[in-house]
């Protein structure tokens, strides 16, 4: 395999790739636990004030 | 909170002794390093200056002392500070690593006064962003990999299922940074003081641009961008935007980096396909860098109001934004017509810095003024109006800044190039020289102010700390009161 065709075939893979990411990051099925995982920062301080949540 | 995010039970102690280390000399090395950035700027307004300790204090040994400083010693700091707070908060546990915790803040002082030694003395790799000769670069490597220790360790043995996106950032700038750092300073050793790169050529100015530009992506930026992560949403008090696209955008930037670095070689010796390479990477990485800064952005929609009273939030909010224009900017000027105007002239020095000063350091210092009072037991800083004092001053400093060096280097760029009909050039370089005066002034008056915001920062910060000492001394008066 020449330099040219490793090129054309990584393009692909990564594309495909970068793709998959996304579909995997917004599947709605996922939403809900990201939404959560969102949450971390504010996990360990139950005291924390941050009512603008719920607003 | 779901049951994903987190665990029963409270928090464990945390290592907060480190961070405050860390934190403090934050402080002290970016005055020292933007110190000597007013004074170099100085330089080039009143060259008589450069006499003040010749040849230490000449420019060109000065400069990289300049670069190291705020770059590994400031940003280094402000690096470590935050994500050794993140990474404990963020996964609940105490730092993994018992000594090499400590090691990490000793070595890498170590490495910065050693830095701040060598780099006057005129010992250099003459390699940008890695001038340091090969012993410092062993003690550098030896630092970095404890630091990588201690920061996956943690997240190995964290009390969260999630490994929160901050971290990633983190994760991804200190392994890159780790690579970038062995790699580009492999060299054969002469003396204890002297060196030669292992590559050579052409190739060997792709490997430092590769580095280098790589040490604004990873460095100056995704470990900012971690920073950004865990500080805009806890400042806000809010989670980020979006935590689908903070997914997006960790993937899609650290892919895309690493392919933009020989923008810099532009019309050099390197392969003419290598620098049209590096322009369209370069392009397309303006698509993560805005995505990322609309996700901080958007973190405050309901909550811009706290704006009006936080000037913390302020900081990381306008850090933003300059994160913003900076990586648009730097994609245009990675396109060769452009860079063919802007290469060599103070564009780019005004280019870096609305990213170094604009972007860097108020990020890090929203991040530290956030930090600080928590670590000191403290409801907020000292005095608040001072932070908004400081912000104003940076804010002020950077924009006369970077203006100042738009002026001049589109200048430069157009006299640089002007040719008379017969092929002759218009202008004398030192015509342009004349010209780049007014900017100079200036960028010096500019510089000032942000170093002066340091200053009342430096103070703001005494305060606090002597305020919790007070408050912890009181604490244990009660049980001598009734004897008075």
């Amino acid at each position: 395999m020449d330099a040219g065709t490793v090129g054309a075939i990584s393009t692909v893979l990564v594309t495909i790739a970068f793709f998959g990411v996304c579909f995997w990051a917004f599947s709605p099925k996922l939403k809900k636990r990201f939404e959560e995982d969102a949450k971390l920062p504010f996990a360990d301080e139950p005291q924390d004030k941050h009512t603008d949540d719920h607003k | 909170m779901g049951s994903h995010a987190t665990v029963a039970g409270d928090p464990p102690a945390y290592d907060f002794d480190i961070v405050r280390k860390f934190s403090i000399m934050t402080i002290v090395w970016g005055i020292f390093g933007m110190g000597v950035g007013v004074l170099i700027a100085s330089q080039l307004v009143w060259p008589g200056l450069n006499d003040l300790l010749q040849p230490y204090t000449s420019f060109g040994r000065l400069r990289p002392l300049h670069t190291n400083a705020v770059i590994f010693a400031f940003g280094g700091c402000a690096l470590f500070a935050t994500s050794y707070y993140v990474v404990q908060r963020t996964c609940q546990a105490p730092l993994f690593g018992g000594w090499l915790v400590p090691f990490t803040f000793w070595g890498w002082q170590a490495v910065i006064v050693l830095a701040a030694i060598t780099l006057p003395l005129g010992m250099t790799s003459a390699k940008e962003y890695a001038e340091l000769e090969w012993p410092i670069d062993i003690l550098l490597a030896l630092v970095w990999i404890s630091y990588a220790i201690v920061f996956f360790g943690t997240i190995v043995k964290r009390r969260t299922s999630h490994i929160y996106v901050a971290n990633w950032f983190y994760g991804g700038f200190i392994v890159t940074v780790a690579v970038l750092h062995i790699v580009n300073s492999a060299a054969i050793p002469v003396t204890l003081t002297k060196s030669y790169s292992a590559y050579a050529g052409a190739a060997d100015a792709m490997v430092q641009w590769w580095y280098g530009h790589n040490a604004v992506g990873f460095f100056l930026t995704a470990g900012f961008l971690g920073m950004m992560y865990y500080f805009v949403p806890k400042q806000a008090g809010r989670p980020v935007y979006s935590y689908q696209l903070s997914i997006v955008h960790f993937w899609a930037l650290i892919s895309l980096y690493i392919w933009a670095g020989s923008h810099h070689l532009h019309y050099s010796a390197l392969p003419d396909w290598t620098q049209s390479l590096g322009m369209v990477m370069s392009l397309i990485l303006l698509a993560p860098s805005w995505g990322g800064m609309i996700n901080g952005i958007m973190t405050l929609s309901g909550a811009w109001h706290k704006l009006r009273t936080d000037p913390t939030l302020r900081f990381l909010v306008v850090a933003l934004s300059f994160y913003g224009m900076s990586t648009f900017e730097g994609p245009m000027m990675a396109i060769k017509n452009v860079n063919a105007l802007s290469h060599n002239t103070d564009w780019t020095v005004g280019h870096v810095h609305s990213g170094a000063l604009g972007w860097v350091a108020m990020i890090s210092i929203g991040a530290l003024y956030h930090m600080l009072p928590k670590l000191f037991n403290r409801e907020e800083m000292y005095s608040v109006k001072l932070i908004n004092l400081h912000f104003w001053l940076a804010t002020v400093g950077t924009v006369l800044y970077v203006v100042a060096m738009w002026i001049n280097g589109i200048g430069q760029g157009l006299m640089w190039r002007a040719f008379n009909p017969d092929g002759s050039l218009t202008y004398s370089f030192i015509e342009t020289v004349v010209f780049s005066k007014g900017g100079y002034v200036m960028r010096a008056i500019g510089g000032a102010f942000f170093l002066t915001g340091m200053l009342i920062m430096a103070y703001n910060t005494y305060r606090t700390v002597n305020a919790a000492k007070k408050a912890a001394e009181s604490a244990h008066q009660p049980a001598q009161a009734p004897a008075v």
